[in-house]
């Protein structure tokens, strides 16, 4: 297509090739990679046992490869697709590279309603639905309260709403804390709050999935009005778009996405806001191209850090203390580098 | 497509802007808007495409009231062309000029061949075809008014609304847009921009409207409505109009006039 063939320069083209084939070899490689290592050949031969039924009782290589690293891979590459996918809506969407995908409140959200259902010692299923109805509770919340304030700008309304809602619930989530048991549900709240994947099942991921699909599908089909928002909603509007319904569209989809994503994972904070970044650097601002890019940037880039995450120490280590060492210095290093930064 | 107003009231909720403006504009037609800071030109414009609703009167299109048409109908008959501004992301030139085709294709749809055959025309036609695969963001204010109005012609619209095309544009670029102008009008487009410039007015302008306090004060060709006197009240200063040996008009503020108003204003 034209549109892609302008935006995706002969460089960037390699860049994204490259992605693309490393994404499985990565994957491959984080399969075989941990406390059990196992090799290629084990690993075809778990997988050809399964397939064709004859899977011994006790299999230790076919327990660890198929109920514990699978299932923990495809939740990374999930979770990370997921956040860099909200955070480039929210980046085009509020017209600031500054933005992460939980501005309006879907992290804290998510948050309190998680440490909610670890403080009252539900099981993890019951958790992650809390995880996920809070996140979408305090963005609904939020914009509810952007539509009742009736004056002013209305993204600035938004953000200063999110602001509000987020620091109410952070508080009720301190508040929680304060209260919970400090041997047993202390660290487990804590231990969300910074995010992980240990302990992941299949049945975790399964109803994940969907949601972050049914999601992600209407912001690839509405890709170009979404790169056309970000001129502003006025200008916007003169070109033919109803931008205050196109906004709510992908304000309800990025949330789906975001929320489906912290229920599994916690808040994991850092990958929503840089990948979109080096995504843009890559391919430049054509959300069309953005879209995608950054969904598997920040696949690769989540499973990389997962796999740090389980295999650096004997004990894990949660996902965002992570994202953040890893990403950092080579977020300043790309910079440094003196490509386009803002652009 | 012939533009009018009907008595038209224009403001925001609890804050009216303008009142009773009535104003015609047909193909072939530029209509400029003039008036001092704070006049309500912005105000009119925004209701014109109906960005905000009209506080009274109405807008016709054809003689179609424009009322609650849709937004994409708006965009299919009026382009506006904003002033050149900054956008947050770095998008091609040609990418920006895309964008006019918005209206054009369904809510899932991406600019095909086609889009891309106007979009490229529109800059050809404005003779920036090499700055197609440029940075907007890198463009110079003249260069991004050009695109602006590239993005404009590629909506393939009969009617251009323009905000103050001219303004932050060097000199030579003034000339520039206001000669692009003047062939639009020619090709049977109908033009309404706004300007701070009578001297843009009289240029390319086939009406003018003469904008105070909300009020049109006075409505016609340039040659009978911007007189000495309805520039003096609606500016407070003394003007002189006077014609050039070749035949352009220009309008020369008295500096003695408008000193002695400055200095009335640092009082």
């Amino acid at each position: 297509m034209g549109e892609r063939a302008r935006a995706l320069t002969p460089r960037s083209g390699l860049a994204v090739a490259l992605l693309v084939a490393a994404l499985p070899l990565l994957a491959l490689a984080a399969l075989l990679i941990g406390p059990f290592p196992l090799s290629p050949g084990e690993a075809l031969a778990v997988l050809w046992r399964s397939a064709t039924g004859t899977l011994a009782e006790g299999d230790r290589a076919a327990t660890v490869l198929l109920s514990i690293r699978l299932p923990r891979v495809a939740a990374a590459l999930l979770v990370g697709a997921a956040l860099a996918a909200a955070g480039a809506c929210y980046q085009t969407l509020f017209r600031n590279p500054l933005v992460s995908p939980d501005i309006l409140g879907v992290s804290a959200g998510a948050g309190l309603g998680a440490v909610l259902g670890i403080f009252l010692s539900l099981p993890v299923a019951a958790i992650q639905l809390m995880g996920f109805a809070g996140g979408l509770a305090a963005v609904a919340l939020v914009g509810f309260v952007a539509a009742a304030v009736r004056t002013g700008d209305r993204t600035l309304v938004l953000v200063l709403a999110g602001v509000v809602v987020g620091a109410l619930t952070g508080a009720a989530t301190s508040l929680l804390k304060v209260l919970a048991d400090p041997y047993d549900q202390l660290p487990a709240i804590t231990f969300w709050l910074l995010g992980s994947l240990a302990g992941i099942k299949t049945e975790d991921v399964l109803p994940a999935a969907p949601v972050v699909l049914l999601g992600l599908v209407p912001l690839v089909l509405l890709r170009w009005r979404i790169n056309v928002l970000s001129l502003g909603d006025e200008e916007a509007r003169s070109l033919g778009i109803e931008a205050g319904r196109l906004r709510l569209a992908v304000i309800c989809c990025a949330t789906l996405v975001t929320a489906s994503a912290v229920a599994i994972a916690g808040v994991v904070g850092w990958v929503g806001l840089v990948i979109p970044h080096v995504a843009r650097m890559l391919v430049g601002p054509g959300f069309g191209t953005l879209l995608p890019v950054a969904a598997l940037l920040g696949a690769a880039y989540m499973l990389v850090v997962d796999t740090l995450a389980r295999t650096v120490s004997g004990a894990e280590v949660p996902l965002g203390i992570l994202t953040a060492v890893v990403g950092a210095p080579f977020f300043l290093w790309l910079l440094a580098r003196g490509r386009r930064a803002w652009a | 497509m012939r533009l009018a107003t009907k008595a038209l009231a224009t403001g925001y909720r609890g804050r009216s802007v303008g009142r009773d403006i009535t104003l015609t504009a047909g193909p072939g037609e530029v209509l400029c808007l003039l008036g001092p800071n704070g006049s309500g030109k912005t105000t009119l414009f925004k209701t014109l495409l109906g960005l905000i609703p009209s506080q009274g009167g109405e807008v016709l299109l054809d003689g179609m009231p424009l009322g609650r048409l849709p937004r994409a109908e708006i965009a299919r008959k009026i382009a506006y062309v904003p002033q050149a501004h900054a956008i947050p992301f770095a998008f091609p030139a040609e990418e920006v000029v895309l964008m006019g085709r918005t209206a054009r294709l369904g809510t899932f749809a991406q600019p095909g061949p086609r889009d891309q055959e106007a979009a490229r025309a529109a800059l050809a036609r404005l003779g920036i075809a090499d700055l197609a695969t440029q940075d907007y963001t890198r463009l110079s204010g003249g260069q991004r008014q050009l695109v602006l109005i590239a993005r404009a012609l590629a909506q393939e619209t009969p009617l251009l609304v323009m905000d103050e095309p001219t303004a932050s544009l060097d000199f030579g670029n003034q000339a520039k847009v206001l000669a692009e102008i003047a062939g639009l009008a020619a090709g049977g487009l109908t033009v309404v921009l706004s300007t701070h410039d009578p001297d843009h007015a009289f240029a390319v302008g086939t009406r003018v409207a003469l904008l105070h306090a909300g009020n049109v004060l006075a409505e016609g060709p340039p040659d009978a409505t911007l007189t000495p006197q309805a520039l003096s009240t609606v500016y407070g200063i003394d003007v002189t109009v006077e014609r050039t040996a070749s035949g352009r008009t220009v309008c020369l503020p008295h500096l003695g006039t408008a000193m002695a108003s400055a200095a009335g204003v640092r009082r």
